[in-house]
């Protein structure tokens, strides 16, 4: 018996059709049905979070310390002991530093020496985002710049789009490096960036960051985008800069002052 | 045929090599994984059930897994409400790890047999237990 060329490809496409239908059932058997996700209601919620930092409450050592510890400490930030492999959500820098636009010679003695504190601006629009090859780094809705660790590959690139050095590369494995773990979060491995998350697994649960929390006032955070939120407040009644000159739109403010009323 | 007994010998002893995992384990049954659900918080239920069917869990947790993570990360989503409509947190160190606190009788049992090495316990802490690896 023989078949012509033409009837053996009309048999053929026919077969492969049938095998694509067995597989698409495959494909479904076992998927769980009416499975939603949703955020939980306790949560809190906004359209772009920022924070102000009032450098003027920040007094002494302990109030710079105070802040950066709660931090690393809850989010099993390692310590290396060594400037080479540091990894930090929180420092601090000089004034001349961090506003390289603002120094003078003539500002008050207070505002030259003073130090400011520094995390991921969570910019609006965040260059290390863009370059991120893998979409390990994103933008929330809320505006926070965010990292899913488990998709970085390490190559670095957003620390080197970041102008303002809020990342930090693991380049040894971080756990023999953390003092006490904190059980609730995970921690980093070898090979990836982290930055500050401007506390999103807080958030969720209906509670501010941890560093406002003990800052006693001199962090403040809330939504950018609500006239009436508590940074809006103080934005629209202090002078406030931000390290804007580079069109990241940065969402961290900074309230400089000379003295307390000033 | 040139050199047949170099080349007989040759392929014997090719074979001898290549089948050698075969008849060095043939008859002996490696034990079969055995997981356990009987850490203290699942044995205080009263209903012990996951958030899905054991079939399911069996079949798919890593693929709810992925799900779980791409929610609660990217979409802030951190409620998961399953097929039978118990909602459940989101979060696989502070809810999965809460019950199965036992990893190596109950993750490392079945994926050390099927040989594979997920790297969740590179970041996530796994749960304290005695001769705990991590």
């Amino acid at each position: 018996m023989s078949i012509s060329r033409r009837d053996f490809l009309k048999l053929a496409g026919i077969s492969s059709l049938g095998i694509g239908f067995s597989a698409t059932d495959l494909l479904w058997k076992n998927r769980a049905e009416a499975i939603e996700y949703m955020s939980s209601p306790k949560g809190l919620t906004a359209k772009r979070w920022a924070m102000v930092v009032d450098l003027r409450k920040f007094k002494t050592e302990e109030d710079y310390n105070r802040v950066i510890d709660i931090c690393h400490r809850i989010h099993n930030v390692p310590d290396f002991g060594n400037l080479k492999d540091e990894v930090k959500w929180i420092w601090t820098d000089t004034f001349e530093h961090v506003f390289p636009f603002q120094k003078n010679e003539y500002l008050p003695e207070g505002v030259q020496e003073k130090k400011a504190v520094l995390f991921c601006n969570h910019c609006d629009n965040p260059p290390c985002v863009r370059v991120c090859p893998t979409k390990a780094t994103f933008k929330r809705k809320d505006g926070i710049v965010a990292q899913d660790y488990h998709r970085c590959i390490g190559c670095r690139f957003c620390m080197a789009a970041c102008p303002f050095g809020s990342r930090s590369f693991n380049w040894r494995d971080p756990r023999p490096f953390i003092k006490r773990l904190n059980p609730k979060f995970p921690t980093r491995t070898k090979g990836v960036v982290e930055k500050c998350n401007f506390c999103v697994e807080r958030l969720a649960e209906g509670l501010k960051p941890a560093c406002v929390e003990v800052s006693n006032g001199a962090l403040t955070f809330g939504d950018l985008s609500d006239p009436n939120s508590e940074v809006r407040k103080i934005l629209s009644t202090n002078y406030s800069i931000r390290k804007a000159e580079l069109g990241t739109r940065p969402s961290v403010f900074y309230i400089i002052g000379g003295d307390e009323d000033a | 045929m040139y050199d047949a007994g170099k080349i007989l010998i040759g392929l014997i002893i090719f074979l001898a090599f290549a089948t050698f995992p075969f008849y060095s384990n043939m008859g002996k049954a490696v034990a079969k994984p055995d997981p356990k659900l009987d850490t203290p918080v699942i044995q205080q239920m009263k209903v012990k059930q996951c958030v899905e069917s054991k079939e399911f869990m069996r079949a798919e947790h890593m693929q709810l897994l992925n799900n779980w993570r791409d929610a609660a990360l990217r979409r802030g989503e951190r409620l998961y409400k399953g097929s039978d409509g118990r909602i459940t947190e989101i979060s696989f160190q502070n809810q999965c790890l809460r019950c199965h606190s036992n990893k190596k009788k109950f993750c490392d049992e079945c994926h050390s047999y099927a040989a594979v090495k997920p790297y969740c316990w590179d970041c996530h802490i796994a749960p304290k237990e005695a001769n705990n690896e991590h």
